[in-house]
């Protein structure tokens, strides 16, 4: 493989992260605030049938995008509605709408199956375009990979470094003396619900307008995404940046899939499709390994050098959720 | 400011927990809520901090009636509360929490924060490191926090929940030389508390509650009968200090280490005979819970021996301590002791000996009665443990402790019991030494607790172990100055 063609892989694994990056910084955002959000992968193939459904009848991508986005955030809303106002469960009430949402997407979506639709144009920026190597990866770009781009940055800097983002972290750990210090913990979490579900949502038509165009229902090879989504908020430790590389990681692996498939042709192509979903299991496992009480246990019968060093690369690596993810909470 | 509180009624279902209560707070001294466990003490500062609305009644602030919706509301006209759990978030740095809940802009106010931060610690000698994680610090230090983000947001008035619960002599020392100051300078400073000594070395003048209702109001000095007899509605006191005969030698630790990542506690060597009562004092996180959690098996030592009973157990887990009567009452009862949701009778069912398949309901009814009976707890066999008050929370646990052990391991025994329920405890655990030879190993950060009920105590500094201490002859002084560090040979922390 020539330089080139490895420069245009790398461009298209940024490309091909942006959906990955919107879900799992929406995920982020959502879980941040205390509520999880396990719609993600039905909610993605939804957005993304319904979107381009609009598109196609429309002839407008942008009511396409926002259509994606307000399925998004309706999903979010109705897990955070059943879980503040009706005291519901999030994980089962996020359950039954990923499934539920999952398969209307294929049912909805019969008439619209393989039909030709519109499809977002690449944006090279003029001069920063053509500088060498940076250019081909970051500058000849969709305008959707460009948002993706902005928004990792624009969410780290949200959440660690302005007063309404200390607030978020403070929801979402402990609600309760977040109340106390005055912050209306019931209505933030259904603004962090709808904006992080909108952009789940997004990831949707990313894909059917751009990334993967057009709705091949149940062969559009979007199931599944959404579950790598919510792997990778953890993974990163509900941190933008951390979670992000998490989707590149991921995007890297399914691109080495398939360019490694003709040097190996002993290996089924299937193995090598399927292998990034096992590998980012690996990952989690490893970086969680850390609070397994057996490691702890292990750790004792070590010398006591390669003890500390053991216990600090754990240390470094593993991450702590929000403490109240998930945990109702009641005012008064 | 001068605070009025006037006929405030509160209720939680059939529970009348204020009842009626009048009182004027002035401004420029220290006012004392006193009252045992459940007399609604707390329930009336989180009136007046906006955490509930009362049923009926009015609160003035400074003659003028103010309604409060929230906690914030209260902030707004002046009144913040310390709880007795700190409210603040262990996992971020001292400096983002000092900033949550401030009240306006986008970007954080970093640099007027640190600076606030500082001069308040300065003005009241706090050392509080901007940049140290919160879940690092001590509770005395997370108080001080509290305090100057109160003070930064301007609040007058100050409600101190029970503050000396878990912390440590100096740090109480600390705490109360900051109440003056506050007083001295103009602010109104509540405290409530249910230990007499703490009334009588701060307040200026104090209330005492019961039942819901106020009982009685002094000003300093005090005579401390009237006070118990208010608090009680009767004369309670602690009785003499007891022994067990000491018999053979339960447990031995030799040259033990134990560690985690950012404490490590080594050399510690110790025998315990039966009907023997070893207190473990220090500092909140000195190393005192590593020692325990290690003679449980909780934890595995990186050097050195545990034996029980004459067998070298070290390395094995929990399960092999328990069969050889090794029993652990953790200190957060509901979290690691207690299973929520399930009824007093599942857990005598649970703790049993577990034999057959089948659960025989009519034994577990009778066996659950007669443990209800003999410890005095206030609950029906089928009540989900949650819903018991705390002290009968600790009887409960107490209830599951099969009989005959050879050796207890109990943090705090008695955090957060009124006094009549911690008598009651020790005197069931001192019981328990005399008739089966039980020994008991303890840590506890009320000095008065290991003075009274240990035969030796054991002094934790930054995870330096003291040699054995006879509690008969010591005084809380001493105890208070080894606790902060007097004898070891460093102050500095000893790195894993």
């Amino acid at each position: 493989m020539s330089s080139h063609e490895i420069l245009i892989g790398l461009a298209g694994v940024l490309f091909a992260a942006a959906p990955v990056v919107f879900a799992t910084i929406g995920e982020t955002l959502t879980e941040r605030s205390g509520i999880i959000n396990l719609s993600v992968n039905g909610t993605i193939l939804l957005a993304a049938m319904a979107s381009f459904a609009v598109s196609v009848s429309t002839h407008s991508l942008w009511l396409g995008f926002l259509m994606g986005m307000a399925i998004g955030a309706l999903v979010a809303l109705t897990v955070a509605f059943s879980s503040i106002a009706l005291k519901q469960s999030q994980v089962a009430v996020g359950f039954v709408l990923t499934l539920m949402t999952r398969d209307l997407s294929y049912f909805l979506g019969n008439p619209y199956m393989g039909l030709r639709g519109p499809r977002v144009q690449s944006l090279p920026i003029p001069v920063l375009g053509q500088i060498p190597i940076i250019g081909p990866l970051f500058f000849r770009q969709d305008p959707l990979t460009y948002l993706s781009f902005i928004l990792i940055g624009a969410a780290w800097w949200w959440v660690f470094r302005t007063r309404p983002g200390l607030t978020l972290q403070a929801v979402g750990e402990r609600p309760e003396a977040a109340y106390a210090r005055g912050a209306p913990v019931h209505r933030l979490r259904y603004l962090y619900a709808a904006v992080g579900g909108a952009l789940v949502g997004l990831a949707g038509p990313t894909y059917s307008l751009s990334v993967k165009a057009g709705w091949k229902g149940t062969i559009s090879g979007l199931d599944g995404i959404g579950w790598i989504a919510l792997a990778l908020t953890i993974f990163g430790g509900w941190d933008p940046i951390r979670g992000a590389a998490g989707a590149y990681l991921f995007a890297l692996l399914q691109w080495l899939g398939l360019v490694l498939q003709p040097y190996m042709p002993n290996i089924p192509s299937q193995v090598l499709q399927v292998a990034p979903f096992p590998l980012m299991i690996l990952t989690l496992l490893l970086v969680n390994i850390g609070n397994a009480e057996w490691v702890d246990r292990t750790l004792a019968g070590l010398p006591p050098d390669a003890r500390r060093w053991v216990r600090r690369i754990l240390r470094w690596m593993q991450v702590v959720p929000p403490a109240s993810l998930g945990v109702p909470f009641e005012e008064e | 400011m001068k605070i009025e509180l006037r006929h405030i009624h509160k209720h939680f279902g059939p529970v009348h927990a204020n009842d009626d209560i009048t009182l004027t707070i002035p401004s420029g001294s220290i006012f004392g809520l006193l009252g045992e466990n459940g007399a609604g003490k707390s329930t009336l500062m989180k009136i007046l901090s906006g955490y509930f609305h009362p049923d009926a009644g009015e609160i003035r602030v400074n003659g003028s009636p103010v309604v409060l919706h929230s906690p914030a509301d209260a902030i707004r006209f002046g009144i913040g509360m310390l709880h007795q759990d700190p409210m603040d978030f262990p996992p971020m740095r001292v400096i983002d929490n000092f900033m949550v809940g401030y009240p306006e802009g986008l970007t954080l106010p970093r640099a007027a924060a640190r600076a606030a931060l500082e001069s308040i610690s300065a003005r009241f000698g706090f050392t509080l490191d901007p940049d140290a994680f919160v879940g690092s610090l001590t509770v005395g230090e997370r108080q001080q926090l509290e305090i100057a983000r109160l003070l930064w947001l301007g609040a007058q008035v100050l409600i101190f929940d029970e503050p000396t619960t878990g912390i440590s002599a100096q740090q109480k020392e600390k705490l109360f030389a900051a109440l003056r100051r506050l007083a001295e300078a103009g602010k109104t400073v509540i405290f409530v508390t249910h230990k007499l000594e703490e009334v009588q070395i701060l307040c200026d003048q104090v209330a005492v509650l019961r039942a819901g209702k106020v009982v009685g109001q002094t000003r300093a000095p005090y005579d401390l009968d009237a006070l118990v007899r208010m608090m009680f509605g009767k004369a309670v006191s602690k009785g003499q200090r007891t022994s067990a005969p000491l018999g053979d030698v339960v447990l031995q630790i030799k040259r033990l280490a134990v560690e985690d990542i950012r404490l490590r506690i080594a050399g510690v060597n110790l025998e315990v005979r039966e009907g023997e009562v070893i207190g473990l004092a220090g500092m909140e996180g000195s190393g005192q819970r590593h020692l325990l959690r290690a003679c449980a098996g909780l934890v595995r030592p990186v050097e050195g021996e545990i034996w029980v009973d004459g067998e070298n157990l070290t390395g094995k887990g929990y399960h092999e301590f328990m069969r050889r009567g090794v029993a652990y009452v953790p200190a957060a009862r509901l979290e690691e002791g207690l299973v929520p949701t399930l009824t007093l009778m599942e857990h005598v069912i649970l703790a049993d000996e577990q034999r057959g398949l089948v659960i025989d309901r009519q034994t577990a009814l009778e066996k659950t009665r007669d443990r209800i009976a003999t410890f005095n707890i206030r609950g029906r066999p089928n009540l989900p443990v949650e819903s018991l008050s705390g002290g009968n929370q600790q009887r409960a646990l107490l209830a599951l402790l099969r009989p005959g052990l050879r050796l207890i391991l109990m943090e705090h025994p008695t955090r957060g019991l009124d006094m009549e329920s911690a008598i009651w405890v020790w005197e069931t655990l001192k019981r328990r030494c005399r008739e089966e030879r039980t020994a008991i190993f303890f840590m506890s950060s009320d000095l008065e607790e290991i003075l009274h009920y240990s035969d030796r105590i054991l002094v934790f500094f930054s995870g330096q172990v003291s040699e054995p201490i006879p509690a008969e002859g010591t005084t809380t002084e001493q105890l208070g100055q080894l606790i902060g560090g007097r004898g070891f040979p460093s102050g500095k922390e000893v790195q894993p």
